[in-house]
């Protein structure tokens, strides 16, 4: 079923970071596939869950060691691709939203410049045309006012606004698959839903993919539709975000079972007892009898 | 004698294991570690090695003068004046007759005794200058900062000439003018890393424990302001030994006969097209040294700069 | 224990001046555990820094075990009120070893037995004596908050102000770290005011908790209020609802406060 209308097919990926310390292997051997959904790549701190988003793109820096027997981006092998075809993909095909807005703009002009700019130099149209579009973009994000923040440089914008345009951003040369990266983390709740519902409304409106990288267990469990839990640098599961709650895998269970909930309480919040198995490859496809392995 | 090798091997792994451990068992095995991580960046730096070897070699030089100099470096000898080299003297002599090389390695000692001191006073001034000036901002930080200003609007040789002029000629009072001139950059650097510093939770912890200003100042925030200083202060040092030589050489440092390296080359001027080595052997000192700290300098950076650090 | 009444603070100068804090009260009695939760920008952690003195220009009675304390603080309130930062990494000092981010309190109250102190508090937040002259980037996010606990506790406080103190740190170590945090608790009969953006974590530590908003406290509920969802004011029930996660035909209905 997913087979079918497939954007990406990342297989064996292996990011090696060297320090001198010895080479950190970041990411090992992960495989996964990503159709017109909404995907949750989930795992905490040192999990390599954003290396793996940059890496598809190719935003590592230099000095990491990539390598996997495949990326494949709508049929077309990622890894052959030079700086320059890469390029063109970035931003037009894939684009990528990242935890902090602020640093992504550029302080000294418009949030509307940068985003119709952003827009010319994809679709080479006219600047008028620009202009309506991201106006337009402004308000699918549900900005109310667009054609006055259009005007606002960076500084003077909130968080919440300024993800929202670092997203408009993104989204107005119509991407195909959006790699979202943390974006809502440092917004307040209900603006963090929200910014979730226009990326919700994207991917099942224009059909876009998105993988949606978070810590947030909960918060991926109940937006995306798939979810993929990463420890140390491997997957642990893959599985439908439905079933999550019914997981066996123990570090699954584990991570939801230390999460305090508002409804229970006065009983001691249970800690993570980590497994040294579960790095080991052949872990979870024996404690997996569902078969949900893509 | 392989066993002793083997020895020698053995105490080596357990030193450097010691030193890199993850549980220092004390606070002096802990900044012993810290210290040799940093070694260890720094020998990297071929070029700053280089700069160190020449420095301890000028306090070597400077320790050892009178038995490394074959000459008095201030006793004339008529006879033998402007002689080119030789094996006796080997950068020649001057226009009195006094071996140049001993002049040099005796002028040696004046130049560590002006940037040590330089250094001795201008930082320090210029850290708590700074630090107490950015810790407390508002009025305090205007006055002390509009002062610093004013010793910045001058150029630093101008200003030092003016003192010297209004303290007299002379060793002793070049170094307080060159001191003088030397601390507002200093200071503006630790008012700079103070005012992020001091914003930090770490400094708001220590506030909320009962700390005073002068403990905090003193033990937080000093400590974090000394590494970009450091840097600083050796990277001027190759100023301040120029701008000492330029005072001798306006004849308003140290006063002849003594062997300062920039007075030597002043009285060597007269000279130049003749007996170029007047001039240009204690050219070539400053020239060297000067270098040194800044190749010395710029590895410090590497190593110190809290920018690059963890 | 603590009583707050009135408090305001202005934030800016003119047509700029921003009523950060308008006439906040709440009582804190000994050994509850106080929550203050809120979205960004509603005033919680600049609640916490007026108890703490950290700002001084604010306005309305504060009182401290029946003490009214004033906007300057003396030594003998430092030892009675402390607080936890919500950025480990920020919080400790870079330079200096675990053993003298936990000497310096001790040294400016002259306090003796310092060695033997330092032992015991670290032992009180689970990190073995192997830590002790690490520096912090030599530990993880986790360690350096048990740290920064272990340096409130030393003064032997009667108060901890915490300030988000897990919003930095991984599930799994926000789990440990709380359960630390409830175990010192009953241990030393503190007095907790905590300040969080999540729902969740003030219904497992506290008893009572303040809904703020803009400044001002919005509605004041039990936590058994909280864990029921029985609540009175529209923003908390926002609040509650977008806590529980993802829903789509929610978010419509969401407003702006």
């Amino acid at each position: 079923m997913i087979q079918q209308d497939q954007l990406l097919q990342v297989t064996n990926l292996n990011i090696i970071f060297p320090s001198p310390k010895g080479d950190v292997h970041a990411v090992k051997d992960i495989s996964f596939s990503l159709g017109k959904e909404k995907i949750g790549l989930v795992g905490e701190s040192g999990s390599g869950k954003s290396v793996t988003g940059r890496a598809i793109l190719r935003l590592l820096p230099p000095y990491a060691k990539v390598s996997a027997e495949e990326i494949s981006f709508k049929g077309q092998d990622l890894l052959s691709f030079s700086e320059k075809e890469l390029r063109c993909i970035r931003g037009k095909e894939i684009s990528m939203v990242m935890q902090d807005p602020k640093y992504s703009l550029n302080p000294v002009r418009t949030v509307g410049q940068q985003i119709s700019e952003a827009y010319i130099v994809h679709s080479k149209v006219s600047k008028s045309v620009a202009r309506e579009q991201t106006l337009k973009m402004l308000t699918a994000v549900r900005i109310r006012n667009p054609e006055q923040v259009y005007k606002l440089y960076p500084h003077e914008v909130s968080g919440g606004m300024g993800q929202r345009i670092m997203i408009a951003m993104m989204l107005i040369p119509e991407p195909s698959l959006l790699i979202a990266d943390e974006p809502t983390s440092a917004l307040d709740v209900t603006v963090q839903l929200q910014v979730l519902a226009i990326l919700d409304d994207l991917v099942t409106q224009r059909g876009m993919g998105l993988i949606f990288i978070s810590h947030d267990l909960e918060l991926v469990a109940s937006f995306c539709d798939r979810v993929i839990i990463m420890y140390g640098g491997r997957i642990m599961e893959v599985i439908n975000a439905a079933d999550l709650h019914n997981s066996t895998h123990p570090y699954t269970r584990g991570l939801l079972n230390c999460l305090p909930r508002i409804e229970g309480r006065n009983e001691r919040l249970s800690t993570l007892v980590r497994d040294d198995a579960w790095l080991d490859a052949d872990f979870w496809h024996s404690n997996d009898s569902d078969g949900i392995i893509i | 004698m392989n066993k002793l090798m083997a020895d020698q091997q053995t105490i080596y792994n357990h030193a450097k294991e010691w030193l890199l451990t993850d549980t220092p068992a004390s606070a002096f095995q802990a900044a012993a570690g810290r210290a040799y991580l940093g070694l260890l960046e720094f020998l990297k730096n071929r070029l700053a090695v280089l700069g160190l070897l020449i420095i301890i070699a000028l306090v070597f030089i400077a320790l050892f003068a009178p038995y490394i100099a074959p000459f008095d470096p201030i006793l004339t000898n008529l006879s033998q004046r402007l002689q080119p080299f030789s094996a006796e003297h080997i950068f020649g002599t001057d226009e009195v007759g006094r071996d140049i090389f001993s002049r040099v390695v005796w002028g040696s000692r004046l130049t560590l005794y002006i940037i040590g001191l330089v250094a001795i006073i201008a930082a320090p001034v210029g850290i708590i200058v700074g630090t107490v000036s950015g810790y407390f901002g508002g009025f305090v930080d205007t006055v002390l900062m509009r002062i610093t200003d004013i010793f910045l609007a001058f150029p630093k040789l101008i200003l030092a000439l003016a003192f010297v002029a209004a303290l007299g000629p002379g060793i002793e009072n070049a170094i307080i003018a060159i001191a003088i001139t030397s601390w507002p950059p200093y200071a503006r650097i630790a008012r700079g890393e103070t005012i992020t510093i001091r914003n930090s939770d770490f400094i708001r912890a220590i506030k909320l424990q009962g700390a005073g200003a002068i403990r905090i100042i003193s033990r937080h925030v000093m400590p974090l302001c000394l590494s970009s200083l450091i840097v600083r202060v050796t990277l001027d040092m190759a100023g301040i030994i120029i701008t000492a030589a330029g005072l001798g050489f306006l004849g308003l440092g140290a006063q002849p006969p003594s062997p300062e390296w920039g007075a030597m080359t002043s009285s060597g001027r007269a000279y130049i097209l003749d007996h170029w080595w007047l001039i240009t052997m204690p050219g070539m000192a400053i020239f060297v040294v000067s270098l040194a700290f800044n190749l010395l300098g710029d590895g410090l950076r590497e190593v110190l700069d809290p920018k690059s650090d963890d | 224990m603590l009583n707050i009444s009135n408090l305001n603070i202005y934030f800016g100068h003119g047509s700029e001046k921003n009523h950060a804090l308008k006439d906040v009260s709440f009582e804190i009695k000994k050994g509850e555990s106080f929550g203050l939760v809120g979205e960004s920008g509603s005033g919680k952690s600049t609640v916490l820094n007026c108890i703490s003195g950290l700002l001084n220009h604010w306005q309305g009675t504060i009182e401290v075990d029946g003490e009214v304390v004033s906007q300057k603080r003396d030594l003998a309130f430092y030892r009675k009120v402390q607080l936890v930062f919500q950025d480990p990494y920020g919080s400790l000092h870079p330079r200096h070893t675990i053993d003298r981010t936990l000497k310096e309190p001790l040294a400016i109250h002259k306090f003796t037995d310092i060695n033997h102190r330092v032992e015991k508090v670290l032992s009180e937040v689970d990190l073995g004596s192997q830590f002790r002259f690490r520096y912090p980037h030599q530990l993880s996010g986790g360690q350096r908050q048990r740290v920064a606990v272990a340096r409130a506790l030393i003064l032997e406080p009667e108060i901890i102000l915490l300030d988000e103190p897990t919003s930095a740190l991984d599930v799994s170590i926000q789990a440990e770290v709380l359960n630390l945090l409830q175990d010192i608790r009953k241990e030393r009969n503190l007095t907790y005011v905590m300040v969080s953006h999540d729902l969740a974590v003030i219904s497992y530590m506290c008893e009572n908790c303040a809904v703020m908003s803009q400044g001002s406290v919005v509605e004041m509920i039990s936590a058994e209020q909280l864990q029921s969802g029985d609540l009175s004011q529209n923003y908390t029930k926002q609040l509650f609802t977008a806590s529980k996660g993802y829903d789509r035909a929610a978010i419509d209905l969401f407003q702006d406060f």
